[in-house]
């Protein structure tokens, strides 16, 4: 709009209503000069402008009290229904469908392990674009016009609703385009990686149709190692390598196999615990690691943090410009003129001194990741998870999830436990706020 | 002096070593340029990756759009110009557009009646009247208030608004717009006034000291000269709300309802685009059947719509902030 | 002094004459002889020479057709009113304009035989050689001795042991030594203004350049660290060539060897600073020096 310093003076006493003001100025400016400047009965009236301006001071102060009033009252009665239903359980419980048992482990995991994620892949990324926008000035014409173009693009994705970012990562990171195979199917995803396949047996003495009556034969489970998710099934053979998954980890076991109605079962409870009925059908189980991998995502850890990433990745670029706008051009000039190269300017004194500016960012966006639902509820569905992720791929749930979850339900012992899972959740945010208004409060303090 | 005798035993021999130093090898440039070439090169990478980001929103979109119009069943003089959304039940499907877009304005209108008058007010207290120790305490208010997650004011909107509604009123429906509303316009309220805030902040302090210097009272300086100079300013911090507002997705999901219908009456229940994409995500409608297109085409006119709002507000706060730079 | 070159007030710009004026500048720059008040041995070699070096801001035309030589080992002076151009042709030495994306030049501008102004020149190894420092003092936010440290060890491969001897050496060599060396890790902020800008000189020279270029570097500085900074160009001069850009024609006239007057982006005058002082062959310069204007 317009921003010339006769704006001042025309609405009062319409000095210069024929000057350079502009039109929206004017529209505001008119009914109020309607008069000679220095008119007798102006001059009253300013006991009524005076009563106006307290008036409006009045009215301020209701509305901004206001707002104070609604945070107070909104955690107030969010603490007045979640406090009573704060409990050990409620931390460290898994989500069981009794409302006293339940309890948000799994989720908190999830998030832990999605936000950890995120932050690792955002952070680099988000700051890496925030310095090419900030400190490299191309004199070439035609890149300047990209890093406008991107820069238009961030402000812009800024503002696309997170729900949106949910349906993309759907297609992009859980599917991939439906370029493989769905991860959930029968036959596995196409590609996978660190994932080892076990057929899984039980002993003769622990299988429930076969009570042999032995009380000595101890209940054994053995695992026999398989090449992929998709081999035959194994038919178990005396003097097969089998693995035992005991308290130590595996342990190499040697078995036997027979057929219990043909053969003779041993009387010997130590030769029956090691005995398979050659015609069980195993179950296939996998062993994963944490780095698993398969293509396509599925709805694991990784699509989860990749959707966040997209969300906040605006965030983090734009306060990390922010943070290193703040940096005095002084210090850039002086790192450049001693003959240091753009990128040494960067890492050796731009960077150091915006570090506080981007971790109050980071820390805020992060907390923004944390509390973000929509995006996860789209990729994840509404699923039931009972234990914290394993690996990268894990089906996981997160915290504001599992609490949309609970409030959904119509009992109102689920309502307690949600409000109980907010004042958590507000916990862990509030402290990752107030951190993040310190580091900025210090920074303040430094810079005066 | 001891110290300048040492200085001057100590400088000539200082001096020979130094100048032997500054003639010797210097670390090789090539390297340096190298490793700049390539540091520069994943800096690009990290720029295009948000193009490619925006690329791929525009792809997916579109093309599973797309898709969701070849259905026998889907026509685009349904889509756009019915009101009914009938999608998942029934013999008759109907994909009407304009019963969600309907829903969705009346929450967001509820939403914007509330926040956009309150957060401007505020803005205007905070930028012009309040003294520094409020500043400094409502300033982290609402940062809280905007960081707060929207699930919680979903749960606080079905939980506490409709109860308290249905109290004042019995004719309101355990979901409905109203509830919604009012939950969204406290979410957008911290968005308001700190944009509006800065659009205030950024009138250079001239001119209120020009309307001071004339008599004005701060009333005076406020109404007749910083809200007209900072409108633009404000008007995109009203249209980033709005799209904000748009785009909310948990507290409709959790307070608004699943029925899309066409009604002005804020006790009813509505559904909204983005209360329709989480039915959909979360419920247990078939992959890649029609109803699960539909969730893109929905997506799509969201995205537009939000899109717009946004690129317009950004453009009207660029320009302003240009004229007082 | 006939060979002071009066620069034509031509408001067109430049015209042929100007250019063949130029040169006869140049020339008779390296047939001077006479230097009164400097007792060295007279080195007539050149430091940097420009010839029609024209520069702009987008279309504004901040340098029109600059030709001037810099002599070696000498402290030049660059006067004139606010926004002569005399800083921005000071930021062409080392091309420190090159951060300003709208800022482009013609003509050109060699620092002894390396071209300058050519866009294969290395600006990170002309930079090394041509050391600048600004008005404000601007150390960065780290310790003294990093400070001083930044230069070499982006350069060069060096030991702990040589690392501090070219930290103690150019703090010694900056005058600024004695008040710093039992606080050599405090933080650089910490120290005065003066002391700033001293460290700043000690952080520039301790890349070993050729030439100093100091853009009113006492502007910012109360008189007693200006008095310091202007001792220290003195002690400086025998090593390094220097030029100073300043507001202040004492210090120009106290400190200076040569003095170049430049106004509204055309070099109007340059000579031994003596006989700018006394003698000043343009009525414009004279005014200006007698502060009638500026």
């Amino acid at each position: 709009m317009s921003g010339n310093d006769s704006h001042g003076d025309s609405p009062l006493q319409g000095q210069s209503p024929d000057a350079s003001t502009t039109e929206a100025v004017k529209q505001q400016a008119e009914p109020v000069t309607n008069g000679a400047p220095f008119d007798a009965s102006k001059l009253v009236t300013s006991r009524n402008r005076i009563t106006k301006d307290i008036r409006f001071r009045q009215m301020c102060i209701v509305t901004a009290s206001a707002s104070v009033l609604i945070l107070v009252f909104l955690l107030g009665s969010l603490l007045v229904s979640g406090l009573p239903a704060l409990s050990w359980t409620l931390l460290t419980g898994y989500p069981e469908p009794e409302p006293e048992n339940a309890g948000l482990w799994p989720a908190l995991m999830g998030t832990l392990w999605v936000c950890t994620m995120c932050a690792l892949i955002t952070l680099p990324l988000g700051i890496g674009t925030a310095i090419l926008l900030e400190e490299f000035t191309p004199r070439n014409k035609l890149a300047r016009n990209v890093l406008s173009l991107i820069q238009l693009n961030i402000t812009n994705l800024a503002g696309v609703p997170s729900v949106v970012y949910g349906i993309i990562g759907l297609t992009a990171f859980v599917s991939m385009f439906s370029l493989f195979d769905d991860a959930d199917s029968t036959d596995g995803p196409s590609m996978e990686m660190g994932a080892v396949y076990f057929d899984q047996f039980s002993n003769v003495a622990s299988d429930p149709f076969l009570n042999t009556g032995d009380a000595d034969a101890r209940e054994r489970y053995f695992l026999i190692p398989v090449d992929s998710r998709g081999a035959p099934v194994t038919v178990p053979k005396t003097g097969m390598l089998a693995y035992e998954n005991g308290e130590a980890g595996f342990a190499t076991v040697e078995i036997l196999a027979i057929d219990p109605f043909t053969d003779e079962v041993s009387a010997d409870a130590d030769i029956m615990s090691r005995t398979i009925d050659n015609t069980s059908t195993p179950g296939r189980i996998s062993e994963k690691q944490w780095y698993y991998l398969r293509l396509p995502f599925g709805r694991g850890v990784v699509a989860g943090a990749l959707t966040l990433m997209l969300v906040i990745l605006p965030v983090i670029i734009i306060s990390t410009q922010e943070a290193l706008r703040a940096v005095p051009a002084t210090l850039r000039a002086g790192a450049l003129g001693l003959g240091a190269t753009p990128w040494q300017v960067v890492w050796n004194v731009t960077l150091p001194s915006a570090i506080p500016g981007i971790m109050t960012g980071a820390i805020l966006a992060m907390s923004r990741a944390i509390g973000e639902t929509a995006p996860i509820l789209i990729i994840a569905g509404i699923v039931y998870i009972r234990s914290a992720p394993q690996h990268l791929m894990d089906d996981c749930t997160v915290m504001p999830l599992q609490i949309y979850n609970w409030i959904q339900r119509p009992q109102d012992e689920f309502h307690e436990i949600a409000a109980g899972g907010i004042v958590i959740l507000l916990a862990i945010l509030l402290t990752f706020n107030a951190v993040a208004i310190l580091i900025r409060h210090r920074m303040q303090n430094k810079l005066r | 002096m001891s110290s300048e005798l040492d200085s001057d035993r100590r400088l000539p021999q200082l001096e020979q070593q130094v100048q032997t130093l500054f003639v010797r090898d210097r670390r090789s440039l090539s390297w340096v340029r190298i490793r700049e070439k390539g540091i520069f090169l994943c800096l690009i990478g990290c720029g295009l990756f948000s193009l490619l980001i925006t690329g791929s929103i525009i792809f997916v979109l579109a093309s599973e759009t797309f898709r969701f119009f070849q259905f026998p069943d889907v026509t685009l003089s349904n889509f756009f110009l019915s009101t009914e959304w009938n999608p998942l039940l029934g013999n008759t499907k109907s994909f009407g557009i304009w019963a969600l877009i309907s829903g969705t304005l009346m929450v967001t209108a509820i939403a914007m009646i509330l926040a956009l008058p309150l957060g401007l007010i505020t803005a205007v207290y905070l930028s012009e009247y309040a003294p520094r120790r409020v500043r400094s305490t409502l300033k982290p208010i609402l940062e809280i208030l905007a960081g707060i997650p929207t699930v919680v004011y979903g749960f606080f909107a079905l939980l506490t608004i409709t109860p308290f509604l249905q109290w004042c009123y019995s004719g309101f429906n355990v979901y409905n717009a109203m509830s919604a509303g009012i939950a969204v316009g406290i979410l957008c309220f911290p968005t308001v006034c700190s944009l509006a805030e800065d659009a205030l902040q950024a009138v250079p302090s001239s001119l209120r000291d020009g309307a001071f210097g004339l008599g004005g009272t701060r009333f005076d300086a406020t109404v007749k000269v910083i809200i007209p100079a900072a409108l633009s300013g404000i008007i995109s911090a009203f249209l980033l709300a709005i799209a904000r507002a748009i785009g909310e997705t948990m507290i409709v999901a959790l307070a608004a309802g699943s029925r899309a219908q066409v009604t002005l009456n804020p006790g009813d229940e509505v559904q909204t685009m983005t209360g329709y994409m989480v039915q959909i995500a979360g419920g247990d409608v078939s992959n890649f059947g029609m109803e699960y297109y539909s969730m893109y085409a929905v997506a799509f006119t969201l995205f537009v719509i939000t899109l717009t709002l946004t690129m317009i507000g950004n453009q009207i706060r660029k320009k302003y902030r240009e004229t007082y730079e | 002094m006939s060979s002071t070159i009066t620069r034509p007030k031509d408001p067109m710009g430049p015209s042929p004459r100007a250019k063949h004026d130029s040169k006869r500048h140049t020339a008779s720059g390296h047939m001077r002889t006479d230097k009164p008040h400097d007792e060295l041995p007279e080195k007539p070699a050149t430091a940097i020479e420009m010839k029609d070096l024209s520069s702009w801001y987008g279309s504004f035309q901040a340098l029109k057709s600059i030709s001037l030589s810099v002599r070696k080992n000498k402290v030049t002076a660059f006067i004139g009113p606010s926004g002569c151009g005399k800083s921005t042709l000071l930021r062409w030495v080392n091309r420190m304009n090159d951060t300003i994306h709208t800022a482009h030049a013609t003509g050109s501008l060699h620092l002894s035989d390396l071209d300058v102004m050519a866009s294969t020149t290395d600006v990170v190894n002309l930079r090394r050689k041509v050391g600048i420092v600004f008005q404000k003092p601007n150390p960065f936010p780290k310790s003294i001795f990093d400070n001083v440290a930044f230069g070499p060890r982006l350069h060069m491969k060096l030991r702990r042991s040589e690392l501090l001897d070219i930290v103690e050496w150019s703090l010694r060599k900056a005058a600024v030594w004695d008040e710093v060396k039992d606080r050599l890790h405090a933080p650089a902020l910490g120290l005065s203004g003066g002391q700033q800008q001293r460290l700043c000189i000690a952080r520039t020279i301790a890349v070993g350049p050729e030439v100093l270029l100091m853009d009113e570097p006492c502007s910012a500085l109360d008189p007693g660290s200006t008095l310091a900074i202007e001792e220290l160009m003195n002690e400086l001069r025998n090593l390094y060539t220097i030029v100073i850009v300043t507001h202040n024609m004492q210090q120009a006239s106290r400190c200076s060897d040569e003095t170049a007057f430049f106004f509204e982006g055309k070099l109007i005058e340059m000579n031994d600073t003596r006989s700018i002082f006394t003698n000043p062959q343009s009525q414009r310069t004279e005014d200006y020096i007698s502060g009638r204007f500026g």
